[in-house]
């Protein structure tokens, strides 16, 4: 009897590790089977070959000589008769939210940044030269930065061979004419190397301003960007920005990209613009816990654990120490990454790679501070702020880059200053005259300058989007789900296992079972010294 | 001390299978959940969510095997609390127990708890186990609440009563585990657990209102 329930006992307990040791293992048999979100994704993107029934290097329109760019985008709307009117209401030519009927929201507007602050007006040809036209709104739109197969700089090879043609050079000149004419006969759906020849450059320079964009994509292997990988899905950048009359999928200013979540099987017109519409609400594995939080997290904010994975993205700029001289003249200081850390024309920066992001809940909105807004200069001032709340049923944590900095307002009337900068037109970057700079900037915006400025510290943020890495580098549930030094840390607003306890809970608990524990060891002491003497006894 | 011991088949074999199998049950439950609490990094938050679930089902699923058996063998009498001579038990294991006396309250088939087990079984098996159980599956379902109207809720009323109910169980487990050793040899109830037999002093008297009633 005693030897059959010994053989019980030991067979139970084999028989309760093995079915313990077969579930644990369980998942790992499946791990090749691809999720859900995947598989819908695969489906969604077959036949990604685009064709066409044209091939623009036959077309005699396009078979001339052309002085100017403008005579380039006669012959383009010679067929394309709706283009022109189609750009014309985008933002890409306005640079005006078509969202804000009041003209504030835009680059042409009275949008800023701690950047270089202000563009409208500002008179700066490298700023301005990312504007689609040949001459800022003057001579027309330029289609050939977006659908030219030719990466051309434009307006240079024009002047070139305007130059070159009234110096009586014409062979120069004919070479740079078949250039041009190769370029507008080389016509295409708009590449990598379009769209990033402005978006990889925000800022004035490479990864300057986002995090998440910058000429790496235009290569990049799959280990930094999963979907634009050239070894793997090799998407555009308009296979996710989806298109209709010109108007491209995004984000603009305070306007979400998408109001609704839907994906493309719920409805097979919605732009792909998230990551949704092809992976849809719940792309994990079944049973998965991550699809239980994909209401109130974003997908980018375990795939995308870092920003500025491939270049140093910068992170803060103090306009406060600009204008210092060495020996009278304007210098540079360069620090790691060959980044600037100082330029006597625009201050101090810091940068930074690979870089954890700030997570905040968020609608797809942003509220923005304009040149027009009156700033409380005893806090840090949020040019751009993420809305949204946990309450909010189309909010949810998102990850951000928050670039930091310390920039101009007017201590009297409590705006932000917009500058004038351009050394073309004897801004700062000339003079390092402080308030020539300011009053010229604010009278060119049409906005009054009290003559006092100071420094204001300021946030301004980009939404982590772009740069989804692979699934083997995913935020790990530790990373939020912890005491100390946790992601969501600044998310305080509700309880999250493992980051939040109740601590009179924990020390009442534990200070319980530390004095049954102290009972139990004096009950036992007791029990020890009474068995000894009472044997003594004996 | 050298009275004879007389054996007696006190735990049946599924009772005490269900017993260890709770042991281990509970004691990965425990360490899963503490770590999940965030009281200390052992296996990772994530597998010990796995695991945690896992064997928080699992764990529902055999309690509900208990249930019936309790009721169906008419155990569930043995669970039926007194206040009779609960005094001179607790008088036991407050002074008698150092003066060698004997147990008031000594085990039997039809008697295998004194009072205060009793009383004490009774709160963790009708009581602590079953909340925790029920605060277990309301975290656990915790996106199906809206559905079920049950918004009302949040995220940290239960996961405080869960932890509570957790130090409440641990507590007993500390207690439960140090009273194992107060039989007449240290592993004497341990050892009962196991093969299912007892140990009893010859002779020992065991009052009729203890016994389960046939």
């Amino acid at each position: 009897m005693k030897f059959r329930a010994y053989k019980y006992i030991f067979i139970q307990s084999i028989a309760l590790c093995l079915a313990f040791v077969l579930f644990l293992s369980g998942p790992s048999a499946e791990e090749n089977e691809k999720a859900p979100g995947r598989k819908m994704a695969d489906q969604a993107t077959k036949g990604v070959k685009h064709w066409s029934t044209t091939d623009h290097s036959k077309f005699a329109v396009l078979d001339k000589e052309f002085e100017s760019g403008t005579e380039i985008t006669e012959a383009c709307l010679s067929c394309h008769t709706e283009a022109e009117e189609q750009f014309h209401k985008t933002i890409h030519w306005t640079w005006l939210s078509p969202y804000d009927d009041g003209n504030t929201l835009g680059k042409a507007g009275y949008s800023i940044n701690n950047f270089c602050v202000s563009a409208n007006k500002m008179n700066d040809k490298e700023c301005s030269h990312c504007h689609v036209g040949w001459n800022g709104k003057e001579d027309g739109i330029n289609c050939l930065l977006c659908h030219s197969q030719k990466d051309i700089k434009w307006r240079e090879e024009f002047d070139d061979y305007k130059f070159f043609l009234e110096m009586g050079d014409t062979e120069i000149a004919g070479d740079i004419q078949k250039k041009i004419q190769a370029g507008a006969k080389d016509i295409g759906l708009p590449g990598r190397k379009n769209c990033g020849n402005c978006h990889f450059y925000g800022g004035g320079g490479e990864a300057v301003k986002h995090g998440d964009l910058d000429a790496s994509l235009i290569k990049p292997k799959s280990t930094l960007d999963v979907h634009m990988g050239i070894d793997g899905q090799n998407f555009t950048c308009t296979r996710c920005h989806t298109t209709s009359f010109h108007k491209i999928a995004g984000r603009v200013y305070s306007t979400p990209a998408v109001t609704h979540r839907k994906s493309l099987v719920e409805s097979d017109l919605v732009p792909k613009i998230m990551c949704e519409s092809c992976h849809t609400a719940a792309p994990h594995k079944d049973d998965h816990k991550a699809n239980d939080h994909t209401d109130k997290v974003a997908c980018q904010s375990c795939h995308i654990p870092q920003f500025a994975r491939a270049h140093a993205t910068m992170m803060w700029w103090d306009w406060s120490t600009a204008g210092k001289l060495k020996d009278g003249k304007p210098y540079r200081e360069k620090g790691e990454w060959d980044r600037p850390t100082y330029k006597s024309i625009k201050g101090t920066f810091t940068w930074d790679k690979d870089v954890t992001p700030e997570y905040f809940w968020y609608n797809g909105s942003l509220s923005t501070v304009t040149a027009k807004d009156v700033i409380d200069p005893t806090q840090p001032v949020w040019i751009s702020r993420p809305t949204g709340n946990r309450d909010d049923g189309n909010s949810r944590i998102f990850p951000f880059k928050v670039h930091r900095g310390n920039t101009p307002y007017d201590k009297v009337n409590n705006t932000m200053l917009a500058m004038l900068e351009s050394e073309e037109v004897d801004g700062f970057w000339k003079t390092f005259d402080w308030q020539d700079s300011f009053k010229k900037g604010m009278a060119l915006i049409d906005m009054p300058y009290s003559g006092e400025y100071g420094f204001v510290k300021t946030n301004y943020v980009y939404p982590t989007t772009h740069m989804v890495a692979p699934k083997d580098t995913v935020v790990e549930c530790i990373e939020c789900h912890v005491g100390n030094n946790s992601r969501l840390a600044s998310l305080t607003e509700f309880y999250m296992p493992g980051r939040d306890n109740f601590k009179w809970l924990d020390k009442g608990g534990w200070m319980i079972i530390l004095a049954a524990l102290g009972g139990i060891t004096l009950h036992a002491i007791g029990r020890f010294f009474a068995g000894i003497t009472r044997r003594k006894e004996n | 001390m050298t009275k004879k011991m007389n054996k007696i088949y006190i735990y049946t074999r599924y009772e005490r299978s269900w017993h260890w199998l709770q042991v281990v049950l509970i004691a990965i439950l425990l360490v899963t959940g503490l770590e999940v609490h965030g009281s200390f990094c052992l296996m990772g938050f994530e597998q010990a969510v796995i695991v945690h679930n896992f064997v928080g089902i699992t764990w529902l699923i055999a309690f509900t095997f208990f249930i019936f058996w309790l009721f169906t063998t008419g155990e569930w009498k043995q669970y039926i609390p007194t206040t009779k001579k609960i005094l001179s038990v607790a008088r036991y294991y407050g002074y008698g127990i150092f003066k060698g006396e004997p147990h008031p309250v000594p085990k039997r088939k039809d008697a295998k708890h004194n009072p205060l087990q009793r009383l004490a079984y009774l709160g963790v098996a009708a009581l602590l186990l079953p909340s925790q159980m029920i605060t277990g599956v309301l975290y656990w379902t915790y996106n199906s609440w809206a559905e079920w109207g049950l918004d009302f809720l949040t995220l940290g009323m239960v996961a405080m009563a869960h932890t509570a109910i957790a130090f409440g169980i641990l507590i007993f487990v500390v207690i439960h585990i140090y009273m194992t050793t107060t039989g007449h040899t240290i592993f004497a109830h341990t050892k009962g657990m196991i093969t299912g037999w007892e140990e009893i002093e010859e002779g020992t008297f065991i009052a009729e209102w203890e016994q389960k009633t046939k």
